[in-house]
């Protein structure tokens, strides 16, 4: 079970309060983890990454077991720690606007 | 007894304030939405209960929230229970989605270059005079979308692109299609505005566009006095008796066109200063209009820090300052765009919204105003609906 926190504006948009919790099937990817979130909750569509592009919105940064994954490849596989539940998969509203 | 219910897009949500047909006394709601940037809401003209909003974010992009009870509830379009699954299984979740039509092609940039069309929000949603399942909604960047199952999918008027968008560059604000408005006697004709673009027309319910643009000068932004295109209107408005008649609050300039917008005269006639924003015309007189003067294009605030409404009861160029009520000192906030709008009460009620967050509001015409709520967040657009 993949666990998910997702930013304060997402959690009320999908409706959801604290983490999210997920089934996804091996190779866990930050990729794989963001379409079962849409997959769960369809209003999020677009809200994490572009509609079309599947590009991360400039403003939304992944974060797992202290590491920034954001810059990396959607393909790529998250850690045993968040595969097996121990650690959380960050979805963050960067710090920007003031 | 008629009620009026105010919907108010702020910097930091939404708010509802309702009221009697007396329009002394408000009940407010809201914030709904806390937090996101509420473009624009309006309700159809056919279904008072249906309400669509465009909210939206620089983090988490554009959501359309609809409600079918007033403003009491909001949902997603398409996100419901029932609406979830489409015929393969998948969730939908398509009323998040704004894609440009075929070839996403390119516009003018600030610099003069060329630059790819990029979706980032909606600015103005217009439900259809006919049918509560259609309504338009205009995006930034400069693009019509049509919606014909109550905002659960959109799709794009892509021709509008096509009228010369190549030559459309954003002004200050971004490029934006800010106003959309239905001829209310034919449902082929649609006008839009852009800034700064200009204004144009649709008589074939979107399939080929025009530039309205003659007679509209812009001498220093645009030195060709025949520009078709890259006019800074900020606003047009119409009466829905006599739809061949636009009034355009430019960014410099009033104007108007008795002709659907084939010319363009100027009206600015006695107004302090021609800048501004919002122009609005009352529900029962189709010669009478408002705008709110602003300083100039550098300085976005009331002339001398008084906050007065002009109107003027002859379309255009006599005009009178309306101030009982108003601030006339000290006075800093700028009217925007879709921030000002009529009831169709007896006698007609005006409203408009400040960035300094309060909404005024006029039971008689613009004669007299009060205060109906003075903190909000800086106050984006407002509709108000007139209820039985």
């Amino acid at each position: 079970m993949i666990r998910v926190v997702l930013p304060y504006h997402l959690r009320n948009l999908a409706r959801v309060d604290g983490e999210v919790q997920l089934e996804v099937q091996p190779p866990v990817t930050v990729r794989s983890v963001l379409d079962a979130i849409e997959a769960r909750y369809p209003v999020l569509r677009g809200t994490i990454r572009d509609h079309g592009t599947l590009k991360r919105r400039p403003f939304v940064r992944f974060f797992a077991c202290k590491e920034d994954l954001s810059l990396e490849p959607p393909e790529t596989q998250l850690p045993d720690t968040v595969v097996n539940g121990e650690e959380p998969f960050m979805i963050i509203g960067a710090i920007a606007g003031g | 007894m008629s009620k009026v219910r105010v919907l108010v897009g702020t910097k930091k949500g939404a708010f509802i304030l309702t009221s009697d047909g007396k329009r002394q006394n408000w009940e407010v709601s809201g914030p709904h939405f806390g937090g996101w940037e509420i473009y624009h809401v309006k309700a159809s003209p056919v279904d008072p209960n249906r309400i669509y909003a465009s909210q939206t974010s620089g983090w988490f992009g554009q959501i359309i929230q609809r409600s079918d009870d007033g403003g009491k509830t909001w949902n997603p379009p398409g996100t419901k229970p029932e609406d979830l699954m489409g015929p393969d299984g998948m969730p939908k979740g398509q009323s998040n989605m704004f894609l440009y039509e075929g070839e996403v092609g390119t516009h003018k940039f600030y610099d003069g270059s060329q630059h790819p069309w990029e979706f980032k929000r909606i600015w103005h949603i217009e439900p259809s005079t006919i049918d509560p399942d259609t309504a338009y909604a205009g995006a930034e960047d400069a693009a019509i979308f049509k919606t014909t199952d109550a905002g659960k999918t959109w799709k794009e008027l892509s021709e509008l692109r096509k009228a010369k968008g190549n030559l459309w560059q954003p002004g200050a604000g971004g490029m934006a299609v800010h106003t959309i408005l239905l001829d209310p006697k034919n449902a082929n004709r649609i006008y839009i505005a852009i800034s700064a673009a200009g204004a144009f027309r649709t008589d074939d319910g979107g399939k080929t566009w025009k530039p309205i643009n003659r007679g509209l000068k812009s001498n220093y932004e645009l030195p060709d006095p025949d520009a078709e295109v890259g006019h800074c209107v900020h606003r047009i408005a119409l009466h829905p008796s006599r739809p061949d008649v636009l009034f355009m609050q430019k960014h410099w300039d009033v104007l108007r066109t008795d002709n659907s917008g084939d010319e363009w005269k100027e009206v600015s006639g006695n107004l302090p200063t021609d800048f501004g924003f919002p122009i609005d015309v009352h529900a029962h007189e189709p010669e009478t209009i408002y705008v709110v003067p602003i300083t100039s294009d550098s300085l976005h605030y009331p002339p001398e820090g008084k906050l007065r409404v002009y109107r003027s009861k002859s379309g255009g160029n006599e005009w009178e300052a309306l101030t009982k009520g108003l601030p006339q000192k000290d006075c800093y906030v700028n009217v925007l765009r879709d921030a000002m709008c009529v009831d169709s009460l007896e006698p007609c009620g005006v409203y408009f919204g400040t960035t300094g967050g309060q909404v005024y509001g006029s039971a008689d015409s613009g004669t007299t105003w009060n205060p109906i709520v003075r903190d909000l967040p800086a106050v984006l657009s407002v509709e108000v609906q007139t209820l039985p």
